[in-house]
């Protein structure tokens, strides 16, 4: 795969038609100087030449305008004098410099500062590079201090693209591999935006186990750093171009995935759940006491009311921008979830990278029968869960049908039940969908939720039911879960009652039945530890299109989990 | 709400009569009392070392002591009598724990299956845990001094998960790098991806 591909004999549809690629595309594949190469040819490539600039040079733009920002007015008085309030009697360095005729060594002092930190940025930009190969995405950087990482393909847990808006502007994007252990993230910023979608999509066939010639897809030509300029391209218009059209463009990719596997949130359902959150209960709570503290004449509690009305309304405001344009959908690499409207980010999770998915609903959204899914997943850092960032809510809100496609995608090779009717039996009424519940005696430890707490194990799924304000189903594919737990405390023992709980990698989801008679916990004890040890060793999953790729021996593209290998019970 | 001495342990089926579904799976045998503690007797437990009792025990009165000092120094330097209250609460709960430590030590065991280890401890609380095999990621031998002394080591189990918190005290030095060796072995053999 390290030959130059010939345009003419890769299949049509591997070019993803996006601006950049589009140009490539119609370039003249025989030019002597061929621009165009893959990126995951296994030698070294650079960055985006904006790197230095977006990475840590905003912070320098920052200091340069703030040093203009000080100096103001005596711009003022030089461009336009009289206008300023500018008193020449202060004394600062500049006056310094001007009567000391200095003003040459000044100037030449800032252009050699200039020179020094382009200098810097240029060789900065030019000492980091990254590496795709058949075993690894290498990084390597630094100037002075050179740093090295390497992530193993067979170990990535997923790659997440993310376009802040500065770096948007920029037409750069950030790459993130993520491996199995805390906060062990490879990361590509930036990259050019338009290579970075076709770049994971590399990554992950490599990591699948299939090589890329054996794909049909390798080598799929990518536009390298070195960009395209056509010889009568007008640089300018062409790159505005690009922008717009990437701000434009669907936040999915139309070719990416098949359409049916979409899940998308109406955007009257997100506004509506996010209002109908703990934060309006919480708003409610606040004006009562106000209004109290006014009638009672404490004008002074305006003082806290208002600012916390202000801070919970742009709560609203970021929780509802950040999942507009929200979409989850099955791509042959993974289960790909993007969202955002200025700043965009989008994971791709290869098939087995979820440890846990928990199902909740508060009591709140039960009326419109409004869900959530969250998942585990592993490479977050303990810091990352605990402050709710890594992307780990996959379906912020959505009925019981999206709710069904979302884990049919996200768990898909695990489990071919039907899975809306079971959830929704699950959640009407378990004890009639093969979940073994709670005696009765457990209503005196757990009041409200005995008669819907209870677990049912099958396919290689474990699942949980518990809670009556927040109602939640976890389910926990076995062969991810990383040890298992019955306990018991000195009330529960009275009871003859026990509670369980499944380890898993660390996330949001903390997968515990609360109560649960002892005789079924020393059977669930026995079934879970079995089920794990032999789900692990029915589970190939680290390398998962291998298996295919030696049974079916043709594979193109990578049938997907599940899901799309069985349209008709997968998908409703 | 302690205890109810007849439970009439219902079927959960009286909730619902007409269900839909053709066979509602029993939930319990109404004929058979659960037992108070669930039963994992089952297999071939082992025990700990019975010095270690004495290990916990010194290390009790080390922490005693160390008690005791702060709150001399505290009588000294500070001139005050309240400490002496909080001392003595704190020596007493230790008492306490001292006087259920052999039984607390024998509480703990360890089971070495064919795919899998089973660690339990605990009297009052008591906490049972499976880990295959392939999921341990790291074995951690440690020696403190007093257990040192008296030749024992603690192993500690790594995981992927934070909450598996598996740690077997008191077990000989020898026995403790066997199980240490034994286990690195089963668990390569077992490895799958995370």
């Amino acid at each position: 795969m390290t030959g130059e591909p010939d345009a003419a004999a890769l299949p049509a549809d591997e070019l993803v038609p996006h601006p950049g690629q589009q140009s490539a595309g119609q370039q003249p594949a025989g030019r002597p100087s061929d621009p165009r190469r893959s990126l995951t040819d296994g030698e070294w490539h650079r960055l985006h030449p904006a790197t230095p600039l977006l990475r840590g040079g905003i912070a320098f733009l920052a200091i340069t305008g703030f040093v203009i920002a000080n100096l103001r007015e005596r711009l003022l008085e030089f461009f336009v004098p009289g206008a300023g309030e500018y008193d020449p009697d202060d004394y600062d360095p500049l006056t310094y410099v001007w009567e000391h005729g200095f003003i040459g060594f000044a100037l030449l002092a800032v252009l050699v500062v200039l020179l020094i930190v382009m200098a810097a940025f240029f060789v900065s930009w030019r000492m980091h590079t990254f590496r795709v190969t058949d075993e690894a995405v290498e990084v390597r950087s630094g100037i002075l201090f050179r740093t090295h990482r390497k992530a193993k393909l067979d170990r990535i847990q997923g790659v997440s693209i993310s376009r802040p808006f500065l770096p948007r502007l920029f037409g750069a994007a950030k790459m993130e591999v993520s491996v199995a252990g805390q906060d062990a993230s490879v990361k590509l910023e930036y990259l050019f935006s338009r290579d970075a979608d076709d770049l994971r999509r590399d990554v992950l066939t490599l990591a699948s186990g299939v090589r890329l010639a054996e794909q049909g897809l390798a080598p799929a030509p990518t536009v390298g750093p070195d960009g395209v300029v056509g010889a009568n391209d007008p640089a300018i218009s062409r790159v505005v171009n690009e922008r717009v059209n990437e701000f434009l463009a669907p936040e999915l990719d139309p070719s990416a995935a098949p359409p049916e596997s979409v899940v998308r949130i109406p955007i009257p359902r997100l506004i509506g759940s996010t209002i109908l959150g703990w934060g309006t209960v919480f708003i409610v709570v606040l004006a009562v006491v106000m209004i109290v503290s006014l009638v009672n004449g404490a004008v002074w509690a305006l003082f806290w009311f208002v600012p916390s009305v202000i801070g919970i309304v742009s709560y609203f405001w970021t929780t509802v921008t950040k999942s507009l344009r929200y979409s989850i959908a099955g791509t042959p690499s993974g289960v790909r979830i993007g969202f955002g409207l200025f700043s965009t980010s989008n994971d791709t999770l290869p098939p087995g990278r979820v440890h846990a998915v928990e199902i909740s609903q508060s009591i709140l959204w039960r009326p419109f029968g409004w869900w959530q899914v969250k998942i585990n997943k592993a490479g977050l850092s303990a810091e990352a869960a605990a402050g709710g960032k890594g992307n780990t809510t996959v379906l912020p809100v959505g009925t019981l049908t999206d709710v069904a496609r979302v884990v049919e995608l996200l768990l898909g090779s695990v489990s071919t039940i039907d899975l809306h009717d079971e959830l929704d039996r699950a959640i009407r009424d378990p004890g009639h969908s093969g979940f073994v519940l709670a005696p009765r005696r457990a209503r005196w430890l757990d009041p409200f939720a005995w008669r819907r707490t209870g677990y049912a194990l099958h396919d290689g799924l474990l699942l949980f039911r518990r809670g009556v304000v927040w109602r939640k189903i976890d389910l926990l594919p076995l062969a991810r879960m990383v040890s298992f737990a019955v306990s018991q405390g000195p009330v529960e023992r009275m009871l003859r009652l026990a509670s369980a709980r499944a380890h898993t990698v660390i996330g949001p989801i903390t997968a515990t039945l609360p109560v649960i008679g002892t005789a079924e916990a020393v059977q669930l004890f026995g079934d879970v530890s079995a089920g794990i040890v032999a789900a692990s060793r029915a589970d190939h999953s680290h390398r998962w299109a291998e298996n295919r790729a030696e049974s079916t021996g043709t594979v193109l593209p990578i049938p997907p989990p599940a899901a799309h290998a069985d349209p008709e019970t997968g998908l409703r | 709400m302690t205890t109810h001495p007849d439970d009439p342990t219902t079927p959960e089926s009286i909730s619902s009569p007409a269900s839909p579904l053709p066979t509602p799976p029993p939930q319990e045998n109404p004929a058979a009392e659960a037992p108070r503690r669930p039963d994992f007797s089952a297999g071939d437990w082992r025990r700990v070392s019975p010095k270690y009792v004495v290990v916990d025990l010194i290390g009790a009165a080390i922490f005693a002591a160390v008690i005791v000092a702060a709150a001399i120094v505290f009588a000294v330097v500070f001139e005050q009598a309240w400490q002496w209250w909080v001392m003595s609460a704190l020596l007493l709960a230790i008492l306490i724990g001292a006087a259920f430590t052999p039984r607390r030590i024998r509480s703990i065991g360890y089971q070495l299956r064919q795919d899998d280890l089973l660690f339990r401890r605990g009297i009052m609380w008591t906490r049972i845990v499976a880990v295959p095999y392939g999921r341990m990621q790291l074995i951690d031998i440690n020696r403190g001094p007093v257990a040192r002394a008296f030749g024992l080591a603690e192993l500690k189990f790594v995981t992927a998960s934070a909450s598996s918190a598996i740690v077997l005290p008191g077990l000989p030095e020898t026995e403790a790098e066997e199980l240490r060796d034994h286990l690195v072995t089963v668990a390569e053999s077992r490895r799958t991806g995370l």
